[in-house]
């Protein structure tokens, strides 16, 4: 990719994600929110995350071969 | 001559009023880092207080969506608290504070579909470039959506936001040319899929 088209398509992603003001504020304070998410007090993994872990796992089980390229796109 | 030695007395304890001020303050926002150090949650509070927006600001940047940012932001100083004892006072609260942010959002990201992501119409920007049409800014979006979102979280601080790759490194716990390498590969990926959707940029 050569200087050029780099500055393209840095352009074009300026232009396609959405604007963030230059100093934003949350809707809402968020410190009763925070003190609800201390009392729950354990840690959320989502199931997703899980089911990635696992698939990964039986994947690289049968495939040890693909773990460079694994470890590259990490 | 005495009106003049009057006016700088009067400068000079002015002076000397804002220097206590400003050292009170710092004494009082290092003893609430060490109280928060041991977990103190009014000291929490506190610091809560003053570095709220700032990393709501920060994640806001990375997941590009007010009301998942504000999720990500209540997520991250919950993990801020929990890792309290690893503070360390003397680097500050919140450098330490906007890298446990920057890796919820991260995580969040990972949760993400990448059409789910994107609001349907992605805004114009205010001086947008007329060439560019709202159906390529949306496929550039999604398909910006769809990198990894390790990859994603550098090019959007280095490209959309222009900070520089030495904060970025520090935030994702990298190097600097690490960081540059991630942005590079973030581009060259998002080349290839608008490449495939004949988008040339």
């Amino acid at each position: 990719m050569n200087p050029l088209e780099q500055e393209r398509l840095k352009k074009l992603l300026k232009q396609a994600l959405p604007p963030v003001d230059e100093s934003p504020e949350p809707a809402c304070d968020l410190w009763p929110a925070v003190l609800r998410r201390l009392d729950q007090g354990h840690t959320r993994v989502p199931w997703f995350d899980w089911a990635l872990l696992a698939g990964v796992g039986v994947f690289v089980a049968f495939t040890p071969a693909w773990i460079p390229v694994i470890l590259y796109y990490l | 001559m005495v009106e003049s030695a009057e006016s700088g007395r009067r400068l000079n304890d002015g002076c000397a009023a804002q220097v206590l001020a400003a050292t009170d303050s710092r004494s009082e926002a290092d003893t609430a880092l060490h109280r928060f150090r041991q977990g103190d949650l009014s000291a929490f509070e506190m610091l809560f207080r003053r570095h709220q927006r700032t990393v709501y600001g920060w994640v806001l940047r990375i997941v590009r969506n007010p009301a998942a940012a504000e999720e990500v932001t209540v997520e991250a100083f919950w993990r801020i608290y929990r890792a309290h004892a690893r503070l360390d006072p003397a680097r500050g609260f919140e450098g330490w504070a906007r890298r446990i942010a920057t890796h919820a959002a991260i995580d969040h990201l990972r949760t993400q579909r990448p059409e789910a992501e994107l609001p349907a119409e992605v805004p114009a920007p205010q001086r947008g470039d007329p060439a560019i049409s709202a159906e390529i800014r949306r496929k550039t979006a999604l398909a910006f959506s769809r990198l990894p979102p390790t990859l994603r979280t550098a090019a959007v601080l280095a490209v959309v936001e222009e900070r520089p790759h030495k904060e970025i490194a520090e935030t994702l716990g990298i190097t600097v040319a690490a960081a540059k390498l991630r942005v590079f590969r973030a581009l060259r990926i998002l080349r290839k899929a608008l490449a495939e959707q004949g988008i040339t940029p």
